[in-house]
């Protein structure tokens, strides 16, 4: 018996212990009928080979260990960016619950959401009574000041319409007539959460813009899209257009949804973007969409109305993040102040000072189509290789623009992108193609763990280590969390492969 | 517990009522009650559709059968058939632990899916769920069955996955098992966990039975049924069982195999913890192969203790004596354990709302700890479950069934615990009203809390949420 109180020891250590160790060794051989090491071994060697690769890239059915999401996942996201907004999805209540628990394992914060609970009669009658009590009952315990309804699978499979059930809703008196509900249909089997994301920002968009005359007021609207990083990101982006003095309306601003305080009191809502202002916003000059990818719809919709439209891919870096102020610049018509000028020349200045341990090394980056373009072009900016991109929601069209950015670069040179890619397909690029680093969410672990890329972690969801929300990835101050991130992982690489005394006491540098 | 109390928890319950829109009060009103003793269960109703609108924390029948009873199962592959998000929420949330070469011959860690596109809902998934298969048999040599977790489209759309496994069970010659969890059946994870072990029972058991076996048995043959090994829980159970006598030849499922639940029906005898769970399975294992079942408690020294003997009840005297060595070689660490965590802990009251065997089983674990549980409710259970934890909460403690985000806040607000054990979902609503906060579902990433290491665990835990200095931050010292 090993446990004591001195020192508890709990899973780390517990079953590393001889009695656990012999006991499970036991299990092993004597219950399981796994078959002897040497076979598991050589077959584990074999996924790691060219001919396995081949045989994983010719997959055509199964996905193994996707980088992506489904779509009302996105829904809620861009719902819980409006103020005391709550989400209703429409359909199956196992999802709700997944969609709030897997929020809050990124952001550590609560996310409230709520379902129609549709069973078995739903599915044969259809879910109208679900809407019809859900809305009275969300509405009576919430109190929220809108609700956006999206939909599940089941709901789309069986056809449920969205528009005539919450007409009838407010007909039967669950929610009052005026009561804003914008609503969205976000099929799972179609597109990814960042679809969701677009879909749901669209219908509210379209909510309270429908049918008003557009008198253009010169503001300017901000849509982040899907982003991991929204909390530290959108307080980036509002000190921005402070600092350059714009009058700006973010549209869907979850900074504050998703970093409340510990205050000895639970709000459900705080922060977001307040509902006059998102209709509003139909009267600005233009509208910036920081991921082209994933906003399309809404893109094209705010041009329908007459608004100027400019639209990025996750800008990470200097050219990026110049481009990005000068748009700005142009559509709000105010100079770039000095301040942030001097912000960007401290960007460049920590890009010099570490640009020799960055240069020539190659990265292997995954996530969402838009992101992994901003990052890569980031990376070809500090000298360093983006070998294989790849997004498991990135179309064909993304797969052709992603290559050409590539292509453009000479760092970008024999690199490639990878459309509709898992990250099985990774691990096969990794382990036949090496590079010094991979870029992408916590999933990555097993990459890292299996072919022994270390892992910087950039993307959505982080689950296992805490806060890097908070800091923003966008803009110049943005730019330079990405860089020390890259650079601490590079550093820790340094120092862990010569830190063995007697062995490799050189290059253990204090100084680097 | 006082009048006192009691008053004020039935006054709670109107109050929370009172909030919702009369039909749905109605049903609510089913669900709440304070609990008084010498009664048979403790007079709420459950196992019933949750109100629409209202943020159940429950989930799906998908839920309980790819998250709980066979994706631990981990030499087996198990696809996520449908759309990609089920699969990718569930993705290697839950801790089962487990012991193998990922993605050579253990899979637990791993999200394999269909990834449903719009022409696979308008011309079926049967085909592709075809290749699914032959794709699972190429890369994954090594896997020894597999398991389709149907999503919710597949009941909706027809397809008939019972006639592509049965095919490709007989082309690649290993277990295949079509799961009809479709996530609108039932009302919570139950039904999936029900549906889950008829898959057992139809597709694993029925098939190894009445074939020649090698399997050698004992006298002192056990399995461990619903342990699901959430940071090692069965591995701090099974050495227990081990050290007095018994002979564990399988675990369900966490860190389970498919050979050890083929090999099940020798066991002499079924020990469940996870009753909810798994039940079904062994009253099938009773009928069918007259093999008896035991439910059993590894929470907490007392329950231990009183678990081991009457598990030893049912064996010879060597196992008997070998409960009682076991008891008597853990005493002084559960002394060591109580005496240095007791006197901090004495008294402070606990709100727990969780699912499966929780709300009742870790009871004891807090007494033991001088703790009191003023409050605790089931995600998704049964009347059976009612009546069984009438044996461990005390007069006047409140009852919540199928519980609200907003009644469990207000129940919170108002009975003020010293501690909450819930979920994810929960973990950050209390934290923010400055309240020590356990997840009970995933032992907060500790664990395991089961068995006498288990039990170490616990105590330090619970005392390092409640003993934290950060709740004394939250307010301003300007506001003061």
């Amino acid at each position: 018996m090993s446990q004591n109180t001195a020192k508890v020891l709990d899973h780390f250590d517990l079953f590393r212990q001889p009695e656990y160790v012999e006991m499970l060794d036991n299990k092993k051989t004597c219950f399981e009928g796994g078959r002897p090491d040497d076979e598991v071994f050589k077959i584990a060697d074999w996924t790691r080979t060219m001919e396995y690769r081949e045989k994983n890239f010719a997959r055509e059915a199964l996905v193994v260990n996707p980088a992506k999401a489904c779509q009302p996942l996105g829904a809620i996201f861009a719902a819980l960016g409006f103020e005391k907004t709550l989400p209703f999805v429409h359909g199956s209540q196992g999802c709700v619950a997944y969609f709030r628990s897997h929020f809050s394992r990124h952001f550590k914060e609560p996310t409230s959401a709520v379902s129609s609970s549709m069973t078995e009669d739903a599915a044969v009658f259809g879910g109208l009574n679900n809407m019809v009590d859900g809305l009275a009952n969300s509405y009576s315990l919430y109190k929220p000041k809108m609700i956006a309804v999206s939909t599940t699978c089941m709901a789309e499979v069986i056809g449920d319409d969205l528009d005539s059930f919450i007409r009838t809703s407010k007909q039967k008196g669950s929610i009052p007539e005026e009561f804003d509900v914008p609503f969205a249909h976000t099929p799972s089997f179609v597109g990814s959460h960042i679809t969701g994301y677009d879909n749901m920002m669209k219908g509210i968009l379209t909510h309270f813009w429908e049918g008003k005359e557009r008198q253009d007021n010169g503001k300017i609207n901000f849509v982040g899209g899907f982003d991991g990083y929204t909390v530290g990101n959108m307080r980036e982006i509002k000190r921005i257009f402070d600092t350059m003095g714009v009058d700006a309306t973010i549209l869907g601003d979850n900074s504050d949804v998703w970093d409340t305080p510990t205050s000895g009191e639970f709000a459900m809502y705080d922060g977001g973007t307040t509902l006059e202002s998102a209709a509003d916003a139909l009267n600005a000059k233009g509208t910036i969409f920081m991921q082209d990818f994933g906003t399309e719809k809404t893109r094209d919709y705010v041009k329908s109305k007459g608004q100027e439209v400019v639209s990025f891919n996750h800008p990470v870096g200097v050219a990026g993040t110049d481009e990005f102020l000068m748009a700005i610049s142009k559509l709000s018509g105010k100079d770039i102040p000095a301040e942030l000028e001097k912000e960007r020349g401290r960007l460049v200045d920590a890009i010099a000072d570490s640009q020799a341990h960055i240069h020539g090394k190659k990265f292997a980056i995954y996530g969402d189509p838009s992101m992994v373009m901003g990052l890569a072009s980031f990376l070809m900016e500090l000298g360093a290789e983006p070998v294989h991109v790849l997004a498991t929601n990135g179309s064909k069209d993304w797969q052709a623009k992603m290559q050409a950015l590539l292509d453009a670069s000479p760092f970008g040179q024999g690199c490639k992108a990878w459309g509709g890619k898992d990250l099985w397909h990774m691990r096969s690029l990794l382990a036949t193609e090496p590079v010094d680093f991979v870029i992408g969410n916590t999933y990555g672990k097993y990459l890292e763990r299996d072919i022994g890329t270390p892992l910087i972690r950039i993307g959505f969801p982080i689950m296992d280590r805490h806060h890097h929300h908070r800091y923003p990835v966008w803009g110049y101050q943005g730019s330079l969390n990405v860089l020390v991130k890259i650079l601490d992982k590079i550093f820790d690489e340094m120092d862990k492969t010569t830190n063995i005394p007697g062995k490799t006491d050189y290059s253990y540098d204090i100084i680097r | 517990m006082s009048t006192d109390v009691k008053t004020r928890n039935q006054e709670l319950i109107q109050e929370v009522l009172s909030a919702y829109p009369e039909k749905s009060a109605k049903k609510r009103a089913k669900h709440l009650n304070v609990y008084e003793e010498g009664k048979p269960d403790c007079g709420v109703k459950s196992n019933i559709k949750s109100l629409p609108g209202v943020m159940t924390v429950r989930g799906c029948a998908y839920a309980g059968s790819k998250g709980v009873v066979w994706g631990p199962i981990k030499d087996m592959v198990h696809i996520s058939h449908g759309p990609v998000g089920c699969g990718q929420y569930s993705w290697a949330s839950r801790r089962n632990y487990f012991i193998g070469v990922t993605g050579v011959n253990a899979f637990g860690t791993m999200q394999f899916t269909s990834d449903f596109q719009e022409k696979d809902i308008v011309f079926g998934g049967d085909k592709k769920l075809d290749k699914v298969m032959d794709e699972i048999e190429a890369l994954f040599p090594l896997n020894n069955g597999i398991s389709v977790q149907s999503e919710c489209p597949i009941g909706l759309i027809g397809d008939d996955i019972e006639a592509v496994s049965k095919k490709k069970a007989k082309q690649i010659d290993k277990t295949i098992v079509p799961v009809r969890c479709e996530g609108f059946r039932g009302v919570s994870q139950s039904l999936g966990h029900h549906i889950a072990n008829d898959a057992v029972r139809d597709f694993v058991l029925d098939k190894v039975d009445g074939k020649a076996s090698e399997f050698v048995s004992t006298p002192y043959d056990v399995a461990i049924i619903g342990d699901y090994n959430i940071g090692g829980d069965a591995w701090s159970s099974r050495i227990l069982l081990e050290e007095m006598g018994l002979r564990v030849i399988a675990q369900w499922s966490g860190d389970g195999t498919l050979k050890e639940m083929e090999a099940t029906p020798k066991a002499k005898l079924n020990l469940i913890h996870c009753y909810r769970s798994m039940n079904y399975i062994c009253r099938h294992m009773e009928e069918k192969f007259g093999i008896p079942w035991h439910e059993y408690n590894f929470f907490g020294p007392t329950k231990i203790a009183e678990s081991l003997r009457a598990i030893a009840a049912l064996f010879d005297d060597t196992i008997k004596e070998g409960a009682e060595r076991v008891i008597a070689r853990y005493q002084p660490l559960v002394d060591e354990v109580v005496a240095k965590f007791k006197p901090r802990l004495e008294g402070k009251t606990v709100m727990l709302y969780v699912g499966g065997l929780r709300p009742r089983h870790v009871v004891g674990a807090y007494e033991d700890l001088g703790m009191e549980i003023a409050g605790t409710g089931y995600e998704f259970g049964h009347g059976d479950d009612y009546q069984r934890t009438t044996h461990y909460v005390k007069d006047g403690t409140l009852i919540y069934d199928d519980v609200t985000e907003f009644e469990l806040e207000k129940f919170v607000e108002a009975v003020k615990p010293d501690l909450v054990g819930s979920g994810i979902k929960e973990k950050y609503v209390f934290q923010k009203m400055g309240l020590p906060f356990r997840q009970m579902h995933s032992w907060d990433y500790s664990g395991p809390y089961h068995g006498y290491d288990g039990f170490a665990i616990f105590a330090r835990d619970m005392d390092m949420a409640i003993s934290s200095p950060v709740w004394g931050m939250t307010k301003a010292p300007w506001k003061k």
